[in-house]
């Protein structure tokens, strides 16, 4: 059975940052699995520019922004192999895949990293009501066909979500000739950046739905029409607010879902992100498995997503360097008043090198508020923030000198100011 | 008189601004500038795709050198249509010199080998 | 000329065909759909009834019983999924108890076997039952099935044998000559010498294009829910609810791929076409189910879906033959169960009429079924020895490989669609829904049956997923 240092398991943007954070900490056998043709993840897909403000200071397309990491990853020369599929973790970290090259193969690795990204929910996720005709899909799928493969899935189009996808694709659906009728949304604010809704709704006069869900679909064979509702502030559909539109099709952009089945298998409790609980140094709670990326917690930028990914990589050559030192001291980091998770879950001061980023997300869009750190009830930071939006993701720093505490909790909430 | 969000910062000011060029509802500086450039002269970045003769791909994703002027965006893809190029291709190849004479590029975003 | 033609692809359709399939015979058989097994057959709780609950004497009871007792060796030869679970009808109160306890007798007539089982022992044997259920009637004989399976596999083998099917043939007339019949369809005809009118929701239209009026068939529409399959033990029986006027009701089941059912709901409806949903009856489902287990896992739900239930004027199922025009109507719940024993009893109705000879070339095995997940790890490398592409997985979610997918569409009555192959070997059953594997399984179905990727079809030949290709200017 061939050993490794390091398996990485899944190609994209967090796998190919934490791979070239552990090669350059020091780490040479590393292996790297990819269950597409091609390394890079679901960038390749996403052909607008945008990508990259905070990593080169410059805005990239998706494709390109992958492009550099993959090439620095080929000038390493690590080991990876495509078209592969991981299948199973054991407990001893053997990991098992399949590929046509090996077949049915087992590997053996001293450290793991998990970037294994999102899947996006479906209609059946959320029980859109109606028929059943071709012609519904995830905004993803449609913009890979799009994209990648050079097809339009449709020529009427309209868009449930405003996600960041559920927008972009809203342009490039129109630029490629479609006509998009709409978007709805089913909270009383869009979930996409306002960047995003200027240049990809309001530059070609698509309307946006605020309250508004899709409440009824027709069509035997392929879509014909969809019935639009506005919705109570408990979600129920209000009588006599509906609107019909006559589509060929509905894209939904109606949230992501970390992938973690590999973990689940693996009897791997999942957070309230659907992601494994970390550490400081995306540690999950199995020792020398590391997570990062979508699978971890769904970003909204991908800049965001390679630098989790350089974390994960110089945890697991800290681990692998044996730097790590173990105590039962450790604070267990939650989510207070307003915010809806915290990463990472627990932090071992002892072990932090420098400092922690906490990031989080905040329940609902709120204005001027403090965000406040508490470590068993005795604040040891605030932040003042004048705008906080569920969709963009916050972070505060705490330097390893302010942790008043080694154990307890640590609590993240906010605060009126 | 022209309403727009703006877009400098996730804030989202609601600016307005008159046939003078002066804008207001803004919170700062950076609002002023995008309002002005709006009012006067909105340009986008173009991304999309062009066919390939690939063993691997279909399609090749492209984006404008620079920013092109918003009128001329669906005019652009239009004329990108008709372009076939061959792999290899490299990131920022120009895949169309100085297109329709705006004096900018159309360049490949994605290395395909074959 | 055709000894027979069957109208309908459905389960019972395949059960008749397969059977005809052991005589010499010319046998064609005809649907409207794109695919076998698409209709009924398809959306329904996948259950192999005991037999315990029709009325003694009706042929729901006889070709219940009959059927059920049909299924290990029909799964055998087929190589169809079929597990005898058992099932559990719950009491949730001493009314109810004494209702199941009532039930015994009617399981005797029926000679199924029966046990009434007390609180202590309902739970021993099935823990997740809710904490209101009081006892329950237990029916070992009970089973699931992958119904999908199965009607491809009794359309595979019958086809194997010598068997003709056609798909997307609509029939619309039936003229009566001496001795035999003149089938048509929108743009072919066919003559035949018996006429199996196995048409499910449409056999009242069937028979009336004879003359045949005494019976109509109104559908009854079930829905819904599907959950993921997950690592935590669930339920393992199939659990029922007390019976009702409107059926065997709500009830939560496993399915032999391990994800579980919720349903389904009983409504009449007026168009047989009618396969949506809606959240009342959802949410209904939902209330349910919850009656009778206890932490059902909703965050895993998946999917939701319909089905149309056959439901007679009689009441009862219609077998009968009338001067060469056999009858299969009204095959509502237990058709399911009863199907084996129904396809049987048609031929010996056939057979009334054509005197067939024995086929001796018949085989009733199928080739078996690829299922890599299946498989030890030797017997897996073994396979992507001699052919690649089993080890190319194409479905995270359920595990599928490339190869398993080509042998699917490259058998008898093999997969012509997206659907086609879900069907088959399960590529977007999962959680993703296809998001991830659709682009894969449209590229083989296209790269196999040599179409263009904007003719691969979701299901119907209606039903287009790519609508036209890019940078073709205003073409």
């Amino acid at each position: 059975m061939k050993e490794y240092d390091l398996v990485v398991v899944g190609g994209g943007s967090a796998g190919l940052a934490a791979s070239i954070a552990a090669y350059e900490d020091g780490v040479k056998s590393i292996l790297l699995l990819e269950k597409e043709k091609f390394l890079g993840g679901i960038l390749l897909q996403c052909i607008h520019n945008g990508f990259g403000l905070h990593e080169f200071n410059e805005q990239l397309a998706g494709p390109e922004y992958a492009q550099r990491f993959v090439d620095k990853f080929m000038s390493y020369g690590i080991e990876y192999k495509v078209d592969t599929m991981v299948l199973g973790i054991n407990e001893d970290k053997s990991i098992i895949y399949s590929n046509k090259e090996d077949g049915y193969s087992i590997v053996k690795a001293k450290a793991i990293i998990m970037s294994t990204g999102c899947s996006e929910r479906t209609r059946g996720a959320i029980a859109i009501p109606g028929s059943r005709p071709s012609g519904i899909l995830t905004a993803g799928l449609a913009q890979r066909y799009l994209n990648i493969d050079g097809y339009l899935v449709g020529k009427r189009v309209f868009i449930l979500g405003s996600g960041d996808i559920g927008l972009i694709m809203a342009r490039r659906m129109t630029l490629e000739g479609a006509k998009v009728l709409g978007v709805a949304e089913l909270m009383p604010y869009s979930n996409g950046l306002n960047r995003n809704i200027v240049q990809c709704l309001h530059d070609f006069d698509i309307p946006l739905y605020l309250s508004h869900t899709v409440s009824n679909i027709i069509g035997k064979d392929h879509l014909e029409k969809i019935v639009v509702s506005k919705v109570d502030d408990k979600m129920n559909f209000i009588e006599g607010s509906e609107m019909e539109f006559e589509v060929d099709t509905l894209l939904l952009s109606v949230g992501l879902l970390p992938s973690n089945v590999l973990l689940e298998d693996m009897g791997m409790e999942m957070s309230s992100t659907r992601g494994p609980k970390v550490n400081e140094m995306m540690e999950t709670c199995k020792e020398g498995i590391f997570a990062c990326g979508n699978s971890l917690h769904v970003h909204d930028l991908v800049d965001f997503v390679t630098k989790e990914g350089r974390e994960a990589g110089k945890g697991a050559s800290r681990y692998l360097k044996g730097l790590v030192t173990r105590n039962e001291e450790c604070l267990e980091c939650v989510a207070g008043d307003g915010i809806s998770y915290v990463i990472p879950q627990y932090v071992h001061v002892s072990n932090v090198d420098d400092n922690v980023e906490f990031k989080f997300r905040v329940r609902s869009p709120m204005e001027n508020k403090k965000i406040v750190i508490k470590i068993n009830d005795q604040v040891i930071k605030s932040v003042v923030k004048l705008h906080l939006l569920p969709a963009e993701m916050e972070t505060v720093v705490v330097k390893k000198g302010e942790f008043t505490s080694n154990n307890g909790k640590l609590v993240i909430e906010v605060e009126e100011r | 008189m022209k309403e727009f969000i703006c877009i400098v910062c996730p804030r989202g000011c609601h600016l307005k601004v008159d046939d003078d060029g002066n804008v207001t509802g803004n919170s700062c500086i950076r609002g002023e500038k995008y309002g002005k450039q709006e009012a006067i002269d909105p340009r986008r970045t173009l991304t999309s795709t062009v066919k390939i003769k690939s063993e691997l791909v279909r399609r090749l994703p492209v984006v404008s050198s620079e920013e092109i002027p918003k009128d001329k965006v669906k005019e652009v893809v239009r004329c990108l249509d008709s372009v076939e190029v061959s792999a290899p291709i490299k990131v920022k190849d120009v895949i169309v010199k100085n297109v329709m004479g705006l004096g900018v590029d159309i360049v490949a975003t994605r290395t395909i080998e074959k | 000329m055709y000894d027979v033609i069957v109208i309908g692809a459905g389960v019972i359709g395949g059960c008749v065909a397969r059977e005809l399939a052991r005589y010499k015979a010319k046998v064609l058989v005809l649907d409207k759909e794109n695919d076998v097994g698409n209709v009924t057959s398809m959306a329904n709780s996948a259950i192999v009834h005991s037999g315990y609950d029709p009325k003694p004497g009706t042929n729901k009871a006889k070709y219940n019983v009959l059927g059920n007792k049909m299924y290990d060796l029909l799964t055998k030869e087929l190589d169809v999924e079929f597990k005898r679970i058992g099932s559990l009808t719950c009491a949730t109160n001493e009314e109810e108890l004494e209702i199941i306890k009532s039930f015994v007798s009617r399981a005797n007539d029926n000679g199924v076997e029966v046990k009434i089982l007390n609180q202590e022992e309902t739970r021993k044997i099935e823990p997740f039952v809710s904490d209101s259920v009081v006892g329950s009637l237990y029916a070992p004989s009970a089973g699931i099935i992958n119904p999908f399976e199965l009607c491809v596999g009794l359309f595979e083998n019958a086809l194997d044998n010598g068997v003709e099917l056609l798909l997307n043939e609509e029939v619309v007339s039936i003229e009566r000559l001496t001795n035999r019949f003149v089938v048509r369809t929108k743009d072919k005809e066919f003559e035949t010498r018996v006429v199996v009118n196995a048409a499910g929701l449409y056999s009242d239209k069937i028979a009336k294009m004879v003359g045949i009026d005494y019976f109509n068939i109104t559908p009854r529409k079930g829905e819904y829910f599907v959950l993921d399959h997950f690592e935590k033990p669930f339920v393992s029986h199939v659990i029922f609810p007390v019976p009702s006027e409107k059926g065997k009701g709500i009830l939560v089941t496993p399915t032999t791929h391990n994800n579980y059912l919720l349903g389904p709901s009983s409504e009449f409806v007026e168009d047989k076409s009618d396969l949506s949903t809606d959240k009342p009856t959802l949410d209904n489902v939902r209330v349910n189910a919850s009656k009778l287990v206890k932490n059902i896992p909703f965050n895993y739900i998946i999917r939701q879906f319909s089905g149309l239930r056959a439901t007679g004027s009689t009441h009862d199922f219609i077998i009968d033959e009338r001067d060469g025009f056999i009858t299969l109507g009204g095959i509502e719940s237990p058709g399911l169960a009863s199907a084996p024993a129904i396809g049987k009893e048609a031929v010996r109705l056939v057979n009334s009429v054509l005197h067939l000879e024995t086929n001796p070339y018949f085989n009733p095995f199928r080739r078996k079924v690829i299922r890599l997940k299946k498989m030890s790890i030797e017997e897996r490398n073994d396979l992507i020895k001699q052919d690649p592409s089993f080890g190319h997985i194409v479905c995270r979610c359920e595990g599928v490989s490339e190869g398993e997918v080509v042998d699917c569409i490259r058998r008898n009555a093999g997969a012509r669609t997206i659907k086609g192959v879900k069907k088959r070997c399960r590529p977007g059953f999962g959680k993703c829904q296809g998001g991830f594997c659709e682009p894969l399984i449209m590229e083989i179905l296209a790269r196999e049956l040599n179409l263009d990727p904007l003719n691969v079809r979701y299901d119907s030949v209606k039903s287009y997923i790519l609508q036209s290709e890019t940078k073709e200017g205003d073409k």
